[in-house]
């Protein structure tokens, strides 16, 4: 194992510790590719992270039109869950990405996520 | 009415536990001194945080400051405590006329008048809900007149109709300047954006956006979650929420960091209603 490979493990760790997440990845903005997962059993990692980095790219642009900066922390909310986002910071490039239950503590999942972001920068 | 003004502050002076707070915001709001009114409100709720005329009493001032929002949420905290407060249910069937929701204005005023069926003026703006109508009715409110015209009711059903009709989010704070709904294309349908600058930033965010609704409902369907229901994005100078009011269209409310996350999601709750209702009604 590499020092990068457990350094991202470690990241993960930080996010799917948190009761109600399903499931971390690791995704490089740029091209919506899965670089590390630690996801249940019925997640499409590729599919997701491809759509996330997608949907990122979008965000950014707009809200960095709309004057009000880069995205620091987004969060996709849907009837039985949420996909929750945090840029690396740095313009670094990744996205840390958590799938949750719809009554996570979205607070928590968000700190875990801001804390991952620091390590994998 | 100043004699009375004077009166009633050093009497407030004398004891700040009073309830002259609630007779002296009222006098200065009536007097259209908004913000003196608005610290003797905020300095009485701090005081007395159960105290539903408290609520009340801050709602109206918000109100004729314009700040719909706030006052929505004071009248709501009124009718929580209170769940008949007079003040409350006409404050709140205030709002729902000015986003053109006479329904839910009627209801609240027939609450009114459940609890108080001696008021005149209830009975008169639930004779307009209804479409009764008076001579007047066809007048709009008059500018800084605020939540007086639900005691005199003849401007406000009239007032909120054409409104409506040219505007999505008439009655709402940053109509013009924080709130947008877009069709599936990314086409404007309503509202206006303004950068932190004051430039307009419309059809920029619009572009950006255009597709967006179909891909977080993709994304959601992936991973089987449902339906989406609102996107929330925290930014370096500023919080954005995005919202599906139907299944095409694309609601985006945008405020400064200050207004908390949860919060914004409250606003683009009442935004999304009042887009819902826009799009059927033009559908």
């Amino acid at each position: 194992m590499t020092a990068a490979s457990a350094g991202y493990g470690k990241a993960l760790d930080l996010i799917t510790r948190v009761r109600g997440v399903r499931g971390a990845m690791l995704v490089s903005a740029e091209d919506g590719i899965v670089v590390a997962e630690q996801l249940m059993e019925g997640i499409k990692g590729p599919a997701v992270s491809a759509l996330a980095a997608s949907l990122a790219t979008r965000l950014r642009r707009a809200m960095e039109a709309a004057g009000v900066g880069a995205s620091l922390f987004w969060h996709l909310q849907a009837e039985q869950g949420a996909l929750l986002v945090v840029p690396t910071p740095g313009g670094g490039g990744t996205l840390v990405v958590a799938v949750a239950e719809p009554d996570v503590n979205v607070g928590l999942v968000r700190l875990e996520l801001l804390r991952a972001a620091e390590v994998v920068a | 009415m100043a004699d009375e003004i004077k009166t009633l502050s050093s009497q407030l002076a004398q004891d700040p536990d009073s309830l002259v707070f609630l007779r002296l915001g009222e006098l200065l709001r009536q007097k259209g001194h908004l913000d003196t009114a608005h610290r003797v409100a905020v300095t009485g709720l701090e005081r007395h945080p159960h105290l539903p005329d408290a609520h009340d009493l801050y709602a109206r001032i918000l109100a004729d400051k314009h700040d719909y929002e706030r006052a929505f949420d004071e009248w709501d905290m009124a009718l929580r405590i209170a769940p008949d407060h007079v003040g409350a249910l006409k404050g709140l069937a205030f709002l729902y006329f000015k986003v053109g929701d006479v329904q839910q204005a009627a209801a609240h005023l027939e609450a009114a008048q459940r609890a108080a069926p001696n008021d005149p003026g209830v009975a008169q703006a639930l004779a307009m809900a209804r479409g009764g109508g008076t001579e007047e009715s066809g007048a709009a409110a008059p500018e800084g007149r605020g939540t007086e015209a639900l005691i005199e009711p003849e401007p406000i059903a009239p007032a909120a109709q054409p409104l409506e009709e040219a505007r999505v989010f008439a009655g709402l704070e940053g109509a013009q300047e924080g709130l947008l709904l877009l069709d599936a294309s990314g086409r404007v349908l309503g509202g206006a954006l303004k950068d932190p600058s004051g430039g307009d930033v419309t059809d920029a965010v619009a572009a950006y956006l255009a597709g967006v609704s179909q891909e977080a409902a993709r994304t959601v369907k992936l991973l089987g979650l449902g339906k989406w229901t609102g996107l929330a994005a925290e930014g370096h100078l500023g919080h954005v929420h995005l919202a599906p009011p139907t299944g095409d269209a694309l609601l985006l409310v945008v405020r400064d960091r200050a207004v908390p996350m949860g919060r914004l999601a409250i606003i683009a709750q009442r935004a999304a209603l009042a887009a819902r209702r826009w799009l059927e009604a033009h559908a």
